[in-house]
């Protein structure tokens, strides 16, 4: 077996092994955490793909900045498992049917190769490939229109974002920082000058 | 000659694994004197900062006190690590390596000179922005996992500073790499060799801290507070709030210390490589050399303690304000800035 299949199972075995244990762990901070072991494994995946500026964003994105928020979330949250696992026998069937759906989309993208669907084949370039440049000059020529338009969603969910939690002003009596730099040392120290006294 | 003949020897005896061998010797080569300088940057604190308070700082243990850190460290090692009641055995165990871990991994695509790098990879900038972002883990698992309201508390404070401090540290990193045209790290050292003052013998002003003054004044105080270092420190401010290794103690507490001074070494390398011109010598008549990076590391991480000797630390709501609202926009006006600049017939990074 060459070296580079070897690593390409020795990821998948982590991953699937990383994405099982998302659904069954009964501590979801665990959960969350078996979901950045399997977003990390995927970012190595990917490397062997040659990928590497894929995979780097990967970790930098979700494992760097989505999933600490998302533990933020989980950590703070009072869940109960026994009342989430409740329902569990009710929704199996509509949960069935959604999950065979997205197995045989899944099967049909990577099938798809085997089955003769689609014409191109993925395309192997030198190691002195820029990853970096390419997907950038892409970005700014052939897609900049779905670019920008993608920027502009992001920038609704920020503002929308801010809309929701910033609805009414919190009434406390903190003073705002941008004022209290202000201050100058004479308004608040007035230093005096006194003879010394002696004492008897 | 010799590392041939090392070469040659090491082949005969481990064959087709020589490659794996040669690569681990090489992260040994890495690894050991950081941890070395790591150990003696915690004696060169508590000497300097004994200094300024006019002070004389460790000087017990062997001839002027240069044992000191080899003394605290078994004392650590020999401490009992507690492990509270009801937390989470695993990820308390696991989450001072994540906060170590990252620091020593970031080394592999650091360039010591013009051809000394373990793993010169073209997005090497992006990389160890990315590798450095894991670090944050550290911090929010061992908040979580210590089972006390106050440690996790604590993590969560420090886990929102360091998050908000990448943004701006982050934006910092974009304006060097657009005007050194390049993500890899040998690169953006070899375009500052270049430039108007450069031809002049004066190369020290064609480094990046020059034209990108506002960025690297933006870079140097956050890496500070992405360190929680003083003045940032409240992840350890033992005086009114407690962070998120309250619940540590012996080896893993000293993990985490360790993950800090790493941490530090680590982001001073990046500002001598990034805006210092890494191993360029400042004068055209020295040559260049892996001693000019280290001594342009070495000034960096003396900024660390000084400021530590020198200000008083900030408050929480400070923190966040400095680096959402004044650092955030500098650094998005100064990139709009570069952008103008070099689009202008005035661009001088060519």
């Amino acid at each position: 077996m060459e070296f580079r299949t070897f690593v390409f199972y020795f990821l998948s075995a982590i991953l699937v092994i990383a994405g099982l244990r998302v659904i069954t762990a009964r501590n979801p901070v665990r959960a969350a955490l078996y979901l950045v072991l399997a977003f990390f494994t995927a970012s190595g995946v990917w490397i062997l793909l040659q990928a590497e500026f894929l995979a780097i964003a990967l970790v930098l994105v979700y494992v760097g900045a989505v999933m600490v928020l998302f533990l933020f979330v989980v950590m703070m949250l009072d869940i109960n498992i026994d009342r989430l696992r409740e329902g569990f026998w009710r929704y199996l069937p509509l949960g069935s049917i959604i999950a065979l759906l997205m197995v045989s989309e899944m099967a049909l993208v990577l099938g798809g190769n085997y089955l003769g669907l689609f014409e191109t084949s993925v395309e192997q370039a030198g190691a002195e490939h820029s990853n970096v440049q390419a997907v950038g000059r892409l970005m700014f020529t052939d897609y900049v229109y779905p670019f920008e338009l993608a920027s502009v969603v992001l920038l609704v969910g920020i503002v929308a974002a801010v809309a929701l939690t910033q609805r009414e002003r919190r009434k406390n009596k903190s003073v705002s920082p941008s004022q209290q730099v202000f201050v100058k040392a004479r308004d608040r120290v007035r230093v005096l000058q006194m003879p010394a006294e002696k004492r008897d | 000659m010799m590392v041939e003949a090392l070469q040659g020897v090491l082949q005969g005896v481990f064959g087709a694994a020589f490659p794996l061998v040669w690569t681990l010797l090489k992260i040994v080569l890495i690894i050991a004197p950081l941890l070395l300088v790591v150990a003696y940057l915690t004696f060169w604190e508590r000497k300097v900062i004994g200094w300024m308070q006019v002070r004389i700082g460790p000087n017990r243990v062997g001839p002027w006190g240069l044992i000191q850190p080899i003394a605290d460290g078994l004392k650590l090692l020999f401490k009992e690590v507690v492990i509270p009641t009801g937390c989470d055995r695993a990820v308390f165990l696991l989450a001072p390596v994540f906060a170590f871990a990252p620091a020593l991994a970031a080394w592999a695509v650091i360039p010591f000179n013009d051809t000394l790098v373990l793993a010169n990879i073209n997005a090497s900038l992006l990389y160890i922005m990315s590798i450095t972002s894991v670090g944050v883990y550290g911090i929010i698992l061992s908040g979580w996992a210590s089972n006390s309201k106050y440690a996790f508390l604590g993590g969560m404070r420090s886990a929102a500073q360091m998050i908000s401090y990448e943004i701006a540290m982050g934006l910092a990193l974009v304006v060097v790499l657009m005007v050194s045209n390049s993500l890899n790290l040998g690169d953006i050292v070899r375009a500052q060799s270049q430039g108007y003052f450069a031809d002049k013998g004066l190369a020290f002003l064609s480094w990046n801290w020059l034209p990108l003054l506002p960025m690297f004044i933006v870079y140097l105080v956050s890496i500070v507070a992405e360190t929680n270092r003083a003045p940032f420190d409240l992840a350890e401010g033992e005086s009114e709030i407690v962070g998120f290794h309250v619940e540590y103690s012996g080896m893993a507490f000293a993990v985490f210390f360790l993950a800090e001074y790493a941490n530090m070494i680590l982001v001073s390398s990046l500002a001598a490589i990034l805006f210092l011109g890494g191993w360029l010598s400042p004068f055209g008549f020295l040559p260049d050399g892996i001693l000019w990076l280290f001594l342009k590391i070495a000034a960096v991480l003396f900024i660390f303690l000084w400021v530590r000797a020198t200000f008083p630390r900030y408050r929480y709501d400070q923190i966040m304000r400095l680096g959402w609202k004044v650092f955030i926009p500098v650094c998005l006006i100064w990139l709009v800035v570069i952008g103008v600049w070099m689009m202008s017939p005035l661009n001088i990074w060519k």
